[in-house]
């Protein structure tokens, strides 16, 4: 036991250093996602077919390809037109690029929630479609998007683990390198197991939180766009 | 020059023209009551002439100028069209006050500070003033749709109109919308579509039959309920007041 | 600088379907496992006892937090660690098929939860036992309410296993890496013929699952369901 507490505690600055990485990831794409997510969940809803559709493809090719292949295309591919982009890079693109579909998905969910006569009655005041938007339904659909945009968190927190695949050095691939040396698999990956299982719980707990402070009665969170993690 | 003049609305939804050549018009202050069967075009009638949806044929005037012409700002003109909905249509999101006043700040570009005394303003003349805060969810259908009435009045409009408001309501709440209703004749120009005989009679100016999508019979409320021109509106009338309990 | 030999595209398809299928067996496999794995799991988290219950959600809530990725790692280098030593293919399929059961044991039990209670009431009045209950009335529904749900989990365990590359498994993403790195100027084109592969996987088991979703749909009773 002790040499078990002795051998995390070695391992834990090289840990430490991979999940800053893996912090880093996640929450850079989760943001980029989230604003490519609001211009394609408005885009798809509120623009004239041709861009309207645009939205529509980009969202499905994405949803239907795995992360990974996005990732190989953005490393290993786009070398072959000229564009080389660093690891890290690469894997901030392709986890923003893939996290704004579903992002936009889940937001259209909430938007497509929000009864239609509101809609109408901000434009029986007089507001525009654009002050419509801003006023009635995004403060609303935002809020009642917050249960997918945690399971999204938690859904890239994980993920960012293939960007060991691209050679990004976070959490999970300290954790090879170190076993790779030490042959200690189970014990440095139960202590990964464990790093992520805390964070998991630690997010959705303060999320919880915040969406509990900022309720307002009546606003509903029926869910019915399917979540890709929960 | 009326306030309000309807010429010849067409409407078709699909195949069938909902609206066959309505006219009338509306005088500042004057009260007009729509009475007729469901599904006669009376809700589209109210939507045609805020152009929420716009007819196809007819033209719709508001102090005299043309607003079925797509050159207008539909916008500036629905600052001056008050609409209030059978199903409140209130923003969950924002309490009372803010119902009301979202529109003056947004949309009349008030300062945030005016805006909310005004809606307060409103919000008391419909008697809620210890409500601003509540949200949506926390009011009852009755005081829901006295908030819909006073974000429809904050804007000043010149002329409001009301679609089926007491509908929806539960048979104890209706008398509260409908006193607020009554409180605003003479004042505020008020084009009403409902089925509350009672607010027909003693505070329409006119009333309007519709059956169709034509108007049958207009006149008085006297004239309407006592010696009515045809036999149609009669009997709808008659209909209509033995339901509800009035001789 | 990329080139578009056709040639070499087409020389590549049979040894990419190679890769397919076993993409294809992975994701059968570990469904299969997820599912019945799941179903145990919702009925014992809806029907059975305290202690059966929290481990059930235990489980659920490990197997959902921590990177597929990791639990490849336990399973195939970890437990080889003390002994147990698994092929990269099963270790693959243990692996998706115990996560995806923590998936779909959420899916059937918000399904089996939608059902309104009134009706195992009804069949227990009538004699049933609650195992009969469960059999006859509780699961042909639930199994109809889940298609949206599942189908969701299908296509995401079919792009999961496409990590099973990491740990050196024959599937279509690894076959393509054989045939790139022999002809590196087509790395693109070969790796946007593999997202094609896999987009049309995915659109095609969608439509057919929405089909087969109206076709089963019970009238007046629509599920939305959570994930």
């Amino acid at each position: 036991m002790s040499d078990f507490i002795s051998f995390f505690a070695q391992s834990l600055p090289k840990l430490l250093d991979g999940l800053s990485i893996t912090l880093f990831l996640t929450f850079l794409s989760l943001i980029l996602g989230f604003l490519l997510g609001i211009s394609l969940a408005l885009g798809r809803i509120y623009t004239p077919k041709i861009i309207s559709w645009l939205c529509i493809g980009y969202i499905e090719i994405i949803r239907g390809t795995p992360l990974l292949v996005q990732l190989f295309i953005l490393y290993f591919g786009l070398p072959s037109v000229g564009i080389r982009l660093t690891p890290i890079t690469a894997a901030v693109i392709g986890l923003s690029l893939n996290s704004g579909a579903y992002q936009a998905e889940y937001l259209r969910g909430s938007i497509q929630s929000i009864k239609s006569g509101q809609m109408i009655a901000a434009r029986t005041l007089g507001m525009t479609k654009i002050q419509a938007v801003a006023h009635v339904i995004l403060p609303q659909s935002l809020r009642t998007s917050i249960p997918a945009w945690s399971n999204e968190l938690i859904y890239l927190l994980k993920y960012t683990s293939i960007a060991y695949i691209i050679q990004v050095v976070e959490l999970t691939a300290e954790g090879k390198f170190i076993a790779a040396d030490t042959f200690r698999y189970l014990e440095i990956f139960t202590m990964i197991a464990i790093i992520y299982l805390s964070l998991t719980v630690l997010f959705t707990e303060i999320i919880d939180r915040i969406e509990h402070r900022i309720r307002i009665p009546g606003l509903g969170t029926k869910r019915t766009t399917l979540l890709r993690d929960a | 020059m009326h306030m309000l003049e309807v010429k010849n609305l067409h409407k078709r939804y699909g195949a069938s023209e909902v609206l066959k050549g309505v006219s009338f018009t509306m005088d500042k202050g004057e009260t007009k009551v729509v009475i007729g069967p469901s599904g006669t075009g009376k809700s589209t009638l109210l939507r045609c002439i805020n152009q929420l949806h716009p007819p196809e044929k007819g033209q719709v005037f508001l102090e005299g100028v043309e607003i079925t012409d797509p050159s207008v700002d539909i916008n500036k003109i629905r600052q001056k069209i008050g609409f209030v909905f059978q199903d409140f249509n209130l923003f969950t999101h924002l309490n009372a006050l803010r119902n009301v006043s979202v529109g003056l700040e947004k949309v009349l570009k008030m300062e945030k500070e005016e805006a909310e005394k005004r809606a307060m303003h409103e919000l008391k003349h419909v008697g809620l003033g210890k409500f601003a805060e509540r949200y949506p969810a926390e009011l009852s259908g009755g005081q829901q749709q006295r908030v819909g009435i006073a974000r429809a009045l904050a804007m000043d409009p010149i002329i409001i109109l009301f679609d089926e408001p007491t509908s929806a309501l539960d048979p104890e709440l209706i008398g509260e919308v409908l006193e607020v209703m009554q409180s605003l004749a003479g004042e505020v120009t008020m084009l009403v579509v409902t089925h509350e005989m009672g607010f027909a009679r003693n505070v329409a100016d006119e009333i309007m039959f519709m059956e169709g999508g034509c108007i049958i019979e207009s006149g008085s409320p006297k004239q309407m309920f006592t010696s009515p021109k045809h036999k149609r509106t009669g009997e709808f009338l008659g209909k209509i007041a033995s339901l509800y309990g009035e001789e | 600088m990329v080139s578009l030999e056709f040639d070499v595209l087409i020389n590549a398809l049979p040894q990419l379907l190679r890769g397919l299928e076993n993409t294809f067996i992975l994701t059968a496999a570990s469904l299969l496992i997820g599912s019945i794995m799941g179903i145990f799991m919702a009925v014992g988290r809806t029907f059975g006892n305290k202690i059966v219950s929290t481990a059930i959600y235990l489980y659920e809530k490990i197997f959902r937090g921590i990177p597929l990725l990791v639990i490849f790692f336990l399973i195939y280098f970890g437990l080889s660690q003390i002994g147990i030593n698994f092929e990269p293919f099963v270790a693959v399929v243990i692996g998706l098929g115990l996560r995806s059961a923590a998936y779909q044991a959420q899916i059937f039990r918000a399904a089996l939860n939608s059902i309104p209670e009134g009706q195992s009431i009804a069949a227990r009045s009538m004699g049933m036992s609650k195992v009969q209950s469960i059999r006859h009335i509780l699961l042909p529904q639930v199994l109809r309410l889940s298609i949206p749900g599942w189908s969701n989990e299908f296509t995401i365990v079919l792009k999961d296993t496409s990590i099973a590359f990491s740990i050196g498994v024959i599937e279509l993403m690894r076959q393509g890496r054989y045939i790139y790195v022999l002809h590196p100027e087509m790395i693109l084109p070969i790796l946007l013929l593999i997202a094609l592969i896999y987009f049309v996987l995915v659109i095609s088991i969608n439509k057919g699952l929405s089909v087969l979703e109206k076709k089963y749909r019970m009238k007046g009773f629509d599920l939305t369901v959570d994930r």
